[in-house]
């Protein structure tokens, strides 16, 4: 029939159309995204393009040659709005735009949106959120002003991080809030949060924890309506801390209104199997809209959503295969990284049920690692400055080997030398 | 221009003219040149664009800066005297390179 419809223009989807035509599918394929710009990356545009170090052409994902050396076609720009479909699978979209694209089959990256804060003045001038490359272009230079010295940021996640980075080495006068008690809370353990804390206060950014934002205050509403300028952002106890601009990184929504509308089960993301499969059996979907079965197998056995490159790409990779009919399972080791002022964050695993730690090197040096164990086997790592280390766990855990945590904690022996083959099998 | 002859580890080798200041890693991935994977996006995250480098293209590049030296530690196919991640060459108006790609990247 007509080929294949992909939802979504961004890592995951494009993704799915190479690996399509890498296993040989010669049907045409269309991708849909509702950004005006080409397939790019996210992550620079909270770390090097707010520091004003990237063009638009430095981080797109592919040529527009590639796209049509592949016949995939890519629609910019438009948004698909209703899917209709047919006892076979097959079917029609219809975007806003008013195009009507038929499919054979259906692959949905609608990747997730910015989570918005539910309080008043949101809506002044210089108050940014920072999701997508329109959100970066805009907090780019407004970021670089003169005018703009005081800078907060809303919370104290990667993103939060990344940007508050950015605008102190600019020279500007940062404060992060944070509603929980720590940093980067959802993704490593207290010791590395504890660490983030002191490094970022140590570069001159006011971290204020366990602060409660009642709203964003700025200069009254003109007659004509019109939102002013943000002046600060107003803490439960009645303290404002003053702002000329303020960025809100407070996490990300799957987008699962397509799921929904084609009746598919969504549970904090659109449910799929190992095979990247929906509950229909035959949709696919990839990347931050999904929740799917923990692809790591040293993980715990809930499903999970992971917001990374590394999984878009390999979730799609099998999402692909398996619109292809092919056997295709996924199973990762997941990685993450961050960028904050010149320290390197990699973190390789899911450190999810762990009982021990063990902290390799020196958090005093700004150079260390933390490892991560259940029931004395590695699972999980958080490295600090530490680059090589980060590889050399990541190529473990992927080849089912360990570290024994008294071999981890000495800095005298290399970290390469101390990987064993873990004595008990993976337990999933 | 500048012109980048990947040849990968079959022996497949692919031409590309890219455009100055974009990495190796860059103009292979944008391209959909196979044996580079460049996940991070050229960061200095992933080891994922190691390559191996010509002499000629070697004396023009040069060696890996400290990071990049540490980061040749964990890469999946192990290091040679030539290697160098393809991400942190960028590429010059006029100049030809020449790297080949280890049997994997992850």
């Amino acid at each position: 029939m007509q080929g294949t419809l992909i939802v979504g223009a961004c890592q995951a989807g494009v993704q799915i159309a190479a690996t399509m035509r890498d296993l040989g599918d010669c049907d045409p394929i269309v991708i849909v995204g509702e950004e005006s710009h080409r397939p790019y990356q996210r992550p620079p545009l909270s770390k090097g393009w707010l520091k004003g170090e990237l063009e638009p052409d430095d981080v797109v994902l592919r040529t527009r040659q590639w796209f049509d050396e592949r016949g995939i076609t890519l629609v910019s720009g438009d948004r698909v709005v209703t899917i209709g479909r047919e006892p076979d699978g097959s079917g029609v979209a219809q975007t806003l735009g008013g195009r009507s694209i038929p499919f054979a089959r259906l692959a949905l990256a609608t990747g997730a949106s910015v989570r918005r804060l539910p309080l008043p003045g949101t809506d002044y001038r210089g108050v940014h959120y920072l999701r997508d490359a329109d959100d970066a272009i805009a907090l780019g230079p407004a970021l670089a002003e003169e005018r703009v010295q005081r800078v907060v940021v809303i919370g104290g996640g990667f993103i939060g991080l990344e940007a508050a980075s950015a605008a102190r080495q600019l020279g500007k006068d940062v404060t992060v809030v944070e509603g929980t008690d720590r940093l980067i809370g959802r993704a490593v353990s207290e010791q590395t949060s504890a660490f983030y804390l002191d490094a970022h206060r140590r570069r001159g950014t006011r971290v204020v924890l366990g602060a409660r934002i009642t709203g964003i205050v700025g200069e009254d509403a003109s007659a004509a309506g019109r939102r002013g300028s943000v002046e600060g952002v107003e803490l439960a106890d009645g303290t404002v801390l003053p702002a000329d601009l303020v960025v809100i990184g407070v996490g990300v929504v799957p987008r699962v209104e397509l799921a929904v509308q084609l009746g598919l089960e969504v549970n904090g993301g659109i449910v799929v199997d190992e095979r990247c499969l929906a509950s229909d059996g035959r949709t696919v979907a990839a990347g931050d809209c999904t929740i799917m079965p923990n692809p790591y197998p040293l993980g715990r056995g809930e499903p999970v959503r992971i917001e990374s490159v590394n999984n878009a790409l390999e979730q799609a990779k099998v999402a692909a295969a398996t619109l292809l009919g092919q056997e295709a399972s996924y199973a990762t080791v997941p990685w993450f990284w961050s960028d904050q002022a010149d320290l390197k964050l990699q973190i390789a695993g899911l450190s999810t049920g762990f009982d021990d730690v063990v902290v390799r090197g020196s958090a005093e040096a700004e150079k260390f690692t933390v490892l991560y164990y259940r029931e004395g086997r590695l699972i999980a790592a958080d490295c600090v400055n530490q680059p090589a280390e980060f590889l050399q766990i990541k190529q473990a855990l992927a080849k089912g080997r360990t570290i024994p945590p008294e071999a981890a904690a000495d800095t005298s022996v290399p970290l390469k030398q101390s990987i064993v083959d873990a004595a008990v099998p993976v337990a999933t | 221009m500048s012109t980048v002859v990947y040849t990968a580890h079959d022996g497949v080798v692919t031409s590309i003219d890219g455009r100055p200041g974009d990495s190796i890693m860059e103009t292979a991935v944008r391209n959909g040149v196979r044996g580079i994977v460049g996940e991070c996006g050229g960061s200095l995250s992933c080891a994922t664009c190691h390559v191996f480098v010509a002499s000629e293209t070697f004396e023009l590049v040069g060696g890996p800066g400290d990071l990049e030296d540490e980061m040749l530690d964990g890469t999946a196919v192990d290091r040679q005297h030539n290697s160098r991640l393809s991400c942190q060459i960028k590429l010059q108006d006029g100049c030809e390179y020449h790297v080949t790609m280890p049997s994997e990247q992850v």
